[in-house]
């Protein structure tokens, strides 16, 4: 499997993910899918300046997915999928063999309740991840590799300390 | 705004620019050139609106960040999106910053400049000796 990491990150492409992530995976392509981004061509090459030489940025509306992942997925090199929100990762799941997801990066907001210092969920984001999980992918919430992953029961029964 | 009205604002990861900052402080005492901002818990809309904010609040039109692929290089590069008289420093460094701090003679984007090339021509390997 060559998309490593299928995550969910407001932040999309930055520290965490080029550094945090992307060395221990030896990542040398991200796929981010973003309805937005695909569609600007500023954004787009805000984020291609934003990673470093020797790895390539992909951009795809989320409902290209179906006919997208399986490129990526062929390709020998490791990679790393982001999406902003659950909605869109929620359209990748649905395009299929996704095993595990990530919830990487959902920030405050305000319908969001927040759950761990890098998680702020409304109710329907919840809702969105428990059909994430029911469709088969393990969600569990990690910022960086050396975190230890919060399975979802855990994550969505959590009160962060104010 | 007075004359010790913050010149650039310092945005990153962690303690990173209040870390800096306190360093500017420690060895020139001119640390009030610089407003850290940190952000924790913000989403990137959350950054960019922090540091809009900041620079409103501040009339600062420089930003030195941390990491050139990092949440607050991102968002600051939106912010400088329609604002030409506005610098950014990314991978910012102490060098850069104390360059920055004693360049009060000159315009406040040159001053970046020249900032900028401080920082990077800072950087040195050395190798021990047997």
């Amino acid at each position: 499997m060559t998309l490593a990491l299928y995550r969910i990150d407001d932040r999309l492409i930055h520290g965490q993910v080029v550094l945090g992530w992307g060395q221990p995976l030896d990542a040398a392509f991200i796929v981010l899918v973003d309805d937005a981004i695909a569609g600007s061509e500023w954004e787009r090459e805000l984020y291609r300046m934003a990673v470093p030489p020797g790895m390539a940025v992909f951009f795809h509306a989320a409902a290209e997915c179906p006919a997208v992942l399986a490129r990526y997925r062929a390709d020998p090199r490791p990679g790393i999928l982001l999406t902003a929100g659950v909605a869109a990762m929620r359209a990748v799941v649905d395009a299929g063999g996704v095993s595990a997801v990530n919830v990487g990066g959902i920030h405050h907001r305000a319908d969001r309740r927040q759950r761990l210092r890098y998680v702020f969920l409304s109710p329907a984001e919840e809702q969105e991840l428990r059909e994430i999980a029911a469709r088969g992918p393990v969600v569990t919430a990690q910022d960086v590799p050396s975190a230890r992953p919060v399975p979802l029961d855990e994550l969505l029964h959590l009160e962060a300390a104010s | 705004m007075t004359n010790n009205a913050p010149r650039a604002i310092v945005a990153g990861h962690g303690e990173f620019a209040a870390g800096l900052v306190s360093a500017v402080e420690v060895i020139t005492g001119r640390g009030h050139l610089f407003q850290p901002v940190a952000v924790p818990e913000l989403s990137a809309a959350g950054i960019e609106e922090l540091l809009r904010d900041t620079m409103r609040r501040t009339g600062a039109r420089v930003l030195f960040t941390d990491l050139q692929a990092g949440s607050c290089t991102m968002a600051a590069r939106r912010v400088l999106r329609g604002m030409p008289d506005a610098v950014l420093v990314s991978g910012a460094n102490l060098p850069a910053l104390l360059d920055f701090a004693f360049a009060d003679d000159m315009p406040v984007a040159t001053a970046a400049q020249h900032a900028a090339e401080r920082g990077r021509a800072a950087i040195q390997s050395v190798e021990g000796a047997p």
